[in-house]
C-alpha cells in the first residue's frame, strides 16, 4: 500500500507538471515533448491501478501515433519557435482574466462533485460477484469487446477509415507540371499501339516516322 | 494520505482536465497547443473513465476508454490535416491572427 502511494504521488505530479508544461513552454516542439511525458506518466498509473491493457494501448496508440504525428506537423509547418507571448499580450489580454476564472470555476466544481460524491456502500460488492478475479485484464476486456461491444468496435473501425480519408481529401494537393504514371493506360495498351510489323524489302531501309 | 483511493484518481483527473481547459483560453501561440490542450482534456475523462472502471469492478469503464482513444486520435488526424491545409492558405496559424469569423 505505501508503495502504491508513493507511485501515485511520483507518477501523478510528473504528470501535472508536464501538462502545465504542454501549456506554458516556449517552444511548441517542447510541448509536444511534454504531452508525451504525460502520456507515459499517465500510462505506469493505469497499469499501477490494474488496467495494464488499455496502459498498454494507451502508450502505443498516443505516444506511438499521435505525439509522433504532432511533432511531424510541428516540424513540417515550421512554427517550433514561434514566441509565446501569454502574460505579455497587448492585444488579447482580455482573454486571460476570464480564462483563469472560467477554468477556476470549472475546477472548483469538479472538486465539489468529487467531494459530495459517495459511493453507495455495497455497490462494489455487487459487481465484485459478477466477475471472476482469476483471468487478466486482457482477457476479461477481451472477451466482453468482442461479444456485447462488437458493433461499437466495427463502428470505432470506420470512424478510423473515414479518419484516414478525410485527412488525405484534405491535404492532397494537386500539382502542376509533374509527370505522373497512368495505370489505366498502361495496362489498357494493345499490342497493335506498340508494335508494327513491316515487311522489309532487300535494300531499303525501315522508314521510320518519328 | 497513504491509502490511494478513488478520489485521488479523480482529483488528478480534474487537475489535468482544468489544465487543458487554462491551455485552451491562455494560449495565443498556435493552434496545434490547442489539439494538444484538447488531448489533455480527453487524457483526463479517460483517467476517470479508467478509476471509476477498477474501483466499480467494471469492464464497462475500460472499453469506453479504448472508444474514446479511437476517437481521440481519428480527432487528432483530422484537425492536423485542416491545420495544415489551413497553413498552406494563409500561412499562419497564430491564434491571434485566424479571425477571419470576426470573434
Amino acid at each position: 500500500m505505501q508503495a502504491h502511494a508513493f507511485f501515485f504521488y511520483i507518477f501523478s505530479l510528473i504528470a501535472i507538471i508536464s501538462a502545465i508544461m504542454v501549456t506554458a513552454s516556449k517552444n511548441t516542439v517542447h510541448s509536444v515533448f511534454f504531452l508525451i511525458l504525460d502520456f507515459i506518466s499517465i500510462s505506469c498509473l493505469f497499469i499501477l491501478i490494474g488496467a495494464e491493457f488499455l496502459g498498454m494501448i494507451m502508450l502505443i496508440v498516443y505516444v506511438g501515433a499521435v505525439a509522433v504525428l504532432f511533432l511531424f506537423v510541428v516540424m513540417m509547418l515550421n512554427v517550433a519557435q514561434q514566441k509565446n507571448q501569454w502574460f505579455g499580450a497587448t492585444s488579447g489580454s482580455k482573454h486571460i482574466p476570464v480564462g483563469m476564472i472560467v477554468s477556476l470555476i470549472i475546477f472548483f466544481e469538479l472538486l465539489i462533485v468529487i467531494g459530495g460524491w459517495k459511493l453507495k456502500p455495497d455497490l462494489a460488492n455487487e459487481f465484485m460477484k459478477l466477475s471472476t478475479t482469476v483471468v487478466t485484464n486482457t482477457h476479461s476486456i477481451g472477451n466482453v469487446l468482442y461479444t456485447d461491444y462488437i458493433h461499437l468496435f466495427q463502428l470505432s473501425g470506420m470512424i478510423l477509415l473515414v479518419a484516414m480519408i478525410g485527412a488525405i481529401v484534405l491535404t492532397f494537393r494537386k500539382r502542376t507540371g509533374i509527370k505522373k504514371q497512368s495505370y489505366i493506360s498502361q495496362i489498357s495498351r494493345e499490342k497493335n499501339d506498340g508494335v508494327e510489323l513491316v515487311e522489309v524489302k532487300n535494300n531499303e531501309g525501315v522508314k521510320i516516322d518519328v | 494520505m497513504f491509502d490511494i483511493g478513488i478520489g485521488h484518481y479523480l482529483t488528478l483527473g480534474a487537475v489535468i482536465f482544468t489544465i487543458g481547459i487554462v491551455g485552451i483560453f491562455l494560449n495565443r501561440k498556435n493552434v496545434i497547443v490547442i489539439l494538444m490542450s484538447i488531448e489533455l482534456i480527453l487524457l483526463a475523462v479517460n483517467i476517470n473513465l479508467v478509476s471509476f472502471s477498477i474501483f466499480l469492478n467494471d469492464l464497462s469503464g475500460q472499453i469506453f476508454t479504448l472508444f474514446i482513444l479511437t476517437v481521440a486520435a481519428a480527432e487528432a488526424a483530422i484537425g492536423l490535416a485542416i491545420i495544415v491545409v489551413y497553413y498552406r492558405n494563409s500561412g499562419t496559424i497564430r491564434v491571434e491572427e485566424i479571425d477571419n469569423l470576426k470573434g
